[in-house]
C-alpha cells in the first residue's frame, strides 16, 4: 500500500535542504513506527519518494511525500485520521504533516505529475506598488534571464514559464504561479527579474500549492481541509 | 535577554549550509530562561571551536549541556564556529556569536565553555571569544565579561592558551561541571565583583586549573619554575575521572542535527580509558583507567536511543571497541532488541570503531554489518615489529594478515591501513616496511577477490604532553615528507596499493602548539590575527603563517618542535598531572628505546602507572577474562579467534583492581 501526505516546512528549518528533509523524513517515519518498505540489497533504503525540491531556504506548506509501506499492510492498519498527527509528533518542528490519503495504484510519480506551483514573495524591503510595478513582466513578450545550473551558464527565455502573477489581497506579497515542466524558474530567480533593485537573497519565498493538470483544469495535489487550512494560515500569520 | 534570530536570519541566507545555525535537533532542550531572567541560575555557553558537521557530534559536549540543564541552578546552550562566509557576514551586520538553540548573544551567558579535541582550532577559540565581544585576554576580562572555560584531551597542556583562558578544566566534566556551577553561583549572588577572588576560588575546585594563579619563571629559554601565587592555590593540578560510568548513562536524549554531520548515527559510549599502552597515544594516557559500561546499560541505551532519534545505525565508541569485555553477547543483543522496531530489523547497522586487528573481530564485524561491506580500517600504525615494540601496539605480521585475509574471505574488498611516520627510533627501514605490509595484503586480497585493494594512510606523529614520548623531538615537515615520498616510491609498481598521507605542514603547526608553553600563545593570537581560521581545513592552512609568526615573536620551532628534551628538563605542563607518575613516563620511555613491550594491566598485574593507586580508583571491568580474541601481551594465539578464552597463569588469575 502506498500513501500520499502533505505538509509543511516553516519557520528555522526552511534553511535545511532538500537532501536533509528526506533524511529527516527517513527517521520520522521510523520513530512513528511506521511500517515502510525498503528496497533490496546491501543498503536498503526506506521506500519513499518526494516531489518537487524546495529550495533551501523557501517555506512550504504545500510539500509531498509518497511512502510505500510493506507488502501486507492494510489501510485498516494505518489510521490515516490520527497518521497527521503521529507523523508531525515525530517529524521536528516546522514540519507538520496537514493530511494523509491512500495513494491510488498507478498514479503518476510526484515528479511527473506536477506541472505548476504557487509562490508567495515578499521582503521587508519592499512595498505593495514593488509588486504591482513586479507585475509587469507579465507584459513582456520574453523575459532573458542569465543563470547557472550545474556549472552551466545560459541565458534561458523564462518568460513561458510565468503563468500569472498579482499581488496578495492585502497588497504585500506577490503571487505567482510558475511552470514546473522542463527547466523550471526558481523563485530566487522571479525575484532577481521582478525587484532588480534590491538583492534577491532578501527575498522571502513560501509555496502554497502544487498543481496537477486534471482534464484542462488545474487540481491541488491534496486539498487541504478547510480547518486545515485555517490552521496552517493561522499559523504562517 | 532575547534572541537575535530577527537579525540572522538575513544573513543565514548569505551563507553556504545555513542549516548549521538553526538548532532545533531533535533532543535540544529549550532551556527555561526564567532560571536566567530572574538572574539566578548560571548560564554556560558550551563552545565546539571547529564547524557544526564536527562538533554536533561530540559527546563530550552533548553530556555536559544534559547535566547542566538538569540542574535548577544551571542551564546550558551550545555554539559552534561559524564558518569563513557567517564570521564575515556578522562583523560586517554587528551580530555576535550566538547560541544555536535559542539564537541568544553569547554575552548574555555566564561561562563560555570550549572544548578542545584538538591543537589547530585554538586560533578558532580566540576568534569565538572575540565574536563574543569579550577580551581575548583573560587580564583584560572585567567582572561582566565572560569567564572563558576550556577542557578536553587538548586542554592537557593549557599553557599556549594561558593568556586567554580564565581556567582549563583537566580531565572528564560530568561532576567538575556542578562544583563550578556552585562557586559560580555564590559569586554571583555576592555581586559578581573581584573577578580575582572568584578565579582564585575557582582554582581550589579539583580538577581545575586557573593559569592567572600561576607565576612561570625562565631561565633564559627553559622554564625553571612554576609556582602558585597564593597559598590557597594547588602547586599541581590532577585530572577529573569519575569512577563508575554506570552512574552516568549520558547522554540520555542525543541529540539529532537537521542536517549532515560527521558522524551521523547514534553513539553509545561502552567504555572509557585504555591499558594497552600505545606510547603515542595521549588518549590512552590520560583517560585511564578502564571503566565499563555495565551490559545491561548498552544494551538499553541503545533500543531507547535508536527508539528515540530514528536512527538505524549505532556506533558503540570507545577508544578500542573491541576490548569491550561483553561485546559479543551485547552485539547479539542489540541486533534481537532491534528486530522489535518495525522497519528496522532490515536496515539496522553496528558500527565498531577502532577494530582490533584479529580474526575474531573481523569476524564480528562481518556478521553486524548486514552484508554491507563499505571498507575496513587497521591501524598497524608502524611498519616493522621492531618499531612497533618501540611503540609498544604488539601486533605482529601474522595477526595483520590474517585479519586482512578473515575481511577479504568475508567479501570486504577495501581495506586501509593507517600508519604513522616519525615515531622514535624509526629507520628507513621501518618506512619501507610499510609499502611491503601493503604489498603481502593486497596479496592476500588477490586469492579471494580480484578488485583486491589496500590503502595507506600516513600521518605525520607529534609528541603529545603526559605520554613516554613527550621527550622526543619531531620530525621537522622535510624529513616526513621524504619518508612520506620513500612509500609512494615504494609503492609506485605495486598494483592495488594506494598511498594517502596528511599535510606534514600542518604536522608542524600542531607540534608548536602540542608542547608549547605560555609563550607560544603569542603566536596563536598573530596568526589568528593573520587571518588563520579553520587551522585543520585544508583550504585555510598556511605554515607560512606559523612560521612567520614564530620569527616576529622570536621563537624557534627547533627549540619548541624538534628538540629532544632531557630528563631534568621542566616541561611546561609539569604541574598538571593525568595521573601518571612522571618517572613511570620516563622508564617507559627507555623502555621504548629499548624496544621493551609492556602489557595491557587490565588482564595483567599493575605496573603502577600511577593513575589507580594515586586517585583510588579501579579498573572496571566486566569480566577477569580478556575478550575472545586475545589482547596483546597475553600471549594468545589470535588465530584461533573467538574459540579459546584467554588463559591467564595462575598468579595472574585476578587482575590487579578488576571489579564485577
Amino acid at each position: 500500500m502506498k500513501l500520499r501526505v502533505r505538509a509543511t516546512k516553516i519557520g528555522k528549518v526552511r534553511f535545511t535542504s532538500h537532501r536533509d528533509a528526506a533524511r529527516m523524513w527517513e527517521r520520522a517515519l521510523r520513530r512513528a513506527g511506521l511500517p515502510v518498505a525498503v528496497t533490496e540489497g546491501f543498503t536498503p533504503r526506506s521506500k519513499i519518494s518526494f516531489g518537487l525540491a524546495l529550495p533551501t531556504g523557501a517555506e512550504s506548506i504545500a510539500e509531498y511525500v509518497d511512502i510505500e509501506l510493506q507488502r501486507g499492510v492494510a489501510a485498516a492498519d494505518v489510521d490515516l485520521e490520527t497518521l497527521p498527527e503521529r507523523l508531525s509528533e515525530a517529524l521536528p518542528n516546522g514540519f507538520d504533516v496537514l493530511v494523509a490519503d491512500q495513494r491510488e495504484p498507478g498514479i503518476e510519480s510526484l515528479q511527473e505529475a506536477v506541472t505548476s506551483c504557487t509562490w508567495e514573495l515578499w521582503s521587508p524591503l519592499l512595498a505593495a506598488e514593488d509588486h504591482l510595478d513586479a507585475c509587469r513582466l507579465l507584459e513582456s513578450t520574453e523575459l532573458v534571464l542569465d543563470r547557472e545550473r550545474k556549472g552551466k551558464r545560459s541565458a534561458d527565455d523564462v518568460r513561458p514559464m510565468i503563468l500569472d502573477m498579482r499581488p496578495n489581497p492585502t497588497g504585500d506579497r506577490l503571487i505567482a504561479d510558475l511552470v514546473t515542466i522542463g527547466r523550471a524558474l526558481r523563485p530566487g530567480e522571479l525575484a532577481e527579474l521582478a525587484y532588480p533593485n534590491i538583492d534577491a537573497r532578501d527575498v522571502r519565498a513560501l509555496r502554497t500549492h502544487q498543481w496537477l493538470d486534471h482534464d484542462g483544469k488545474r487540481r491541488e495535489v491534496l486539498h487541504l481541509p478547510a480547518d486545515v487550512e485555517a490552521r496552517t494560515l493561522a499559523v504562517l500569520a | 535577554m532575547s534572541t537575535l534570530w530577527a537579525r540572522i536570519e538575513p544573513l543565514l541566507a548569505r551563507v553556504q549550509k545555513p542549516a548549521r545555525y538553526i538548532g532545533c535537533e531533535d533532543g535540544a532542550i529549550t532551556p527555561r530562561h526564567d532560571k536566567l531572567d530572574g538572574g539566578e541560575a548560571v548560564a554556560w555557553l558550551l563552545a565546539y571551536p571547529d564547524t557544526y558537521e564536527i562538533g554536533l557530534p561530540n559527546q563530550g559536549l552533548q553530556i555536559l549541556y544534559e547535566i547542566l540543564n538538569e540542574r535548577d541552578d544551571a542551564l546550558a546552550e551550545r555554539t559552534y564556529a561559524p564558518w569563513a562566509d557567517l564570521d564575515h557576514e556578522m562583523r560586517a551586520a554587528d551580530v555576535p556569536l550566538f547560541s544555536v538553540d535559542t539564537h541568544r548573544a553569547a554575552a548574555d551567558f555566564d561561562i563560555l565553555a570550549f572544548n578542545l579535541s584538538s591543537e589547530l582550532v585554538l586560533t578558532n577559540v580566540l576568534n569565538m571569544i572575540d565574536l563574543a565581544g569579550a577580551p581575548i585576554r583573560s587580564s583584560d576580562r572585567t567582572d561582566d565579561d565572560l569567564v572563558v572555560v576550556v577542557g578536553g584531551h587538548a586542554a592537557f597542556n593549557p599553557e599556549p592558551m594561558a593568556d586567554f583562558i580564565d581556567a582549563a578544566v583537566l580531565g572528564e566534566g560530568e561532576q567538575v561541571v556542578s562544583e563550578i556551577t556552585e562557586v559560580f553561583s555564590a559569586w554571583k549572588a555576592a555581586g559578581r565583583t573581584d573577578r580575582e577572588s572568584f578565579l582564585r576560588q575557582l582554582s581550589r575546585v579539583p580538577g581545575v586549573y586557573v593559569p592567572a594563579m600561576y607565576d612561570v619563571s625562565y631561565d633564559g629559554r627553559q622554564i625553571s619554575g612554576v609556582a602558585p601565587r597564593y597559598a590557597d592555590v594547588p602547586p599541581t593540578v590532577d585530572k577529573r575521572t569519575i569512577a563508575d560510568l554506570g552512574e552516568w548513562p549520558y547522554p540520555k536524549n542525543p541529540l539529532v542535527p537537521l542536517t549532515e554531520v560527521v558522524h551521523d548515527r547514534l553513539s553509545v559510549e561502552v567504555f572509557r580509558g585504555c591499558t594497552r599502552g600505545c606510547r603515542f597515544c595521549q588518549a590512552g594516557m590520560i583517560t585511564r583507567p578502564v571503566r565499563e559500561r555495565p551490559a545491561d546499560q548498552v544494551r538499553t541505551m541503545i533500543r531507547e536511543g535508536l527508539r528515540s532519534t530514528g536512527y538505524d545505525e549505532v556506533s558503540l565508541t570507545s577508544l578500542s571497541t573491541a576490548d569491550f569485555s561483553d561485546i559479543e553477547p551485547v552485539v547479539r543483543g542489540v541486533i534481537e532488541d532491534a528486530k522489535e522496531i518495525p522497519g528496522s530489523c532490515n536496515t539496522m547497522t553496528i558500527n565498531l570503531p577502532s577494530l582490533r586487528l584479529d580474526a575474531f573481530t573481523v569476524g564480528l564485524a562481518g556478521e553486524i554489518n548486514n552484508g554491507r561491506r563499505s571498507g575496513l580500517t587497521f591501524a598497524p600504525e608502524g611498519g616493522s615489529w621492531r618499531l612497533r615494540k618501540v611503540i609498544n601496539k604488539l601486533i605482529t605480521e601474522e595477526d595483520l594478515y590474517g585479519a586482512v585475509d578473515s575481511a577479504f574471505s568475508q567479501g570486504w574488498t577495501r581495506m586501509k591501513l593507517y600508519f604513522m611516520t616519525g615515531l622514535p627510533t624509526e629507520t628507513d627501514e621501518d618506512t619501507l616496511g610499510i609499502a611491503e605490509l601493503a604489498k603481502n595484503c593486497v596479496a592476500i586480497g588477490k586469492k579471494h577477490t580480484s578488485r583486491a585493494s589496500v590503502t595507506v594512510s600516513l600521518g605525520g606523529f607529534v609528541p603529545k604532553p603526559h605520554t613516554p614520548f613527550q621527550w622526543f623531538g619531531q620530525n621537522t615537515d622535510a624529513e616526513l615528507q621524504r619518508k612520506i615520498n620513500l612509500v609512494r616510491q615504494a609503492t609506485r609498481r605495486m598494483g592495488g596499493v594506494n598511498v594517502k598521507w596528511h599535510n606534514p605542514a600542518a604536522t608542524t603547526a600542531e607540534g608548536i602548539v602540542a608542547r608549547g608553553d605560555r609563550r607560544i600563545g603569542r603566536v596563536i593570537e598573530r596568526v589568528w590575527r593573520e587571518g588563520g581560521l579553520f587551522q585543520e581545513w585544508g583550504e585555510h592552512f598556511s605554515l607560512d603563517r606559523w612560521n612567520a609568526a614564530m620569527e616576529v615573536e622570536g621563537l624557534s620551532s627547533d627549540w619548541y618542535v624538534f628538540r629532544h628534551r632531557e630528563q631534568n628538563e621542566i616541561l611546561p605542563w609539569a604541574h598538571l598531572t593525568a595521573g601518571l607518575h612522571n618517572d613511570f613516563l620516563w622508564g617507559d620511555w627507555l623502555d621504548a628505546l629499548a624496544e621493551a613491550g609492556v602489557e595491557d594491566c587490565r588482564w595483567t598485574p599493575c605496573y603502577d602507572c600511577g593513575v589507580c593507586t594515586g586517585y583510588g580508583l579501579e579498573h572496571v571491568v566486566a569480566s577477569p577474562i580478556a575478550p575472545a580474541g586475545g589482547s596483546q601481551g597475553t600471549g594468545q594465539d589470535l588465530g584461533r579467534g573467538g574459540e579459546v578464552p584467554v588463559k591467564l597463569a595462575p598468579t595472574k588469575l585476578e587482575p590487579v583492581g578488576a571489579t564485577r
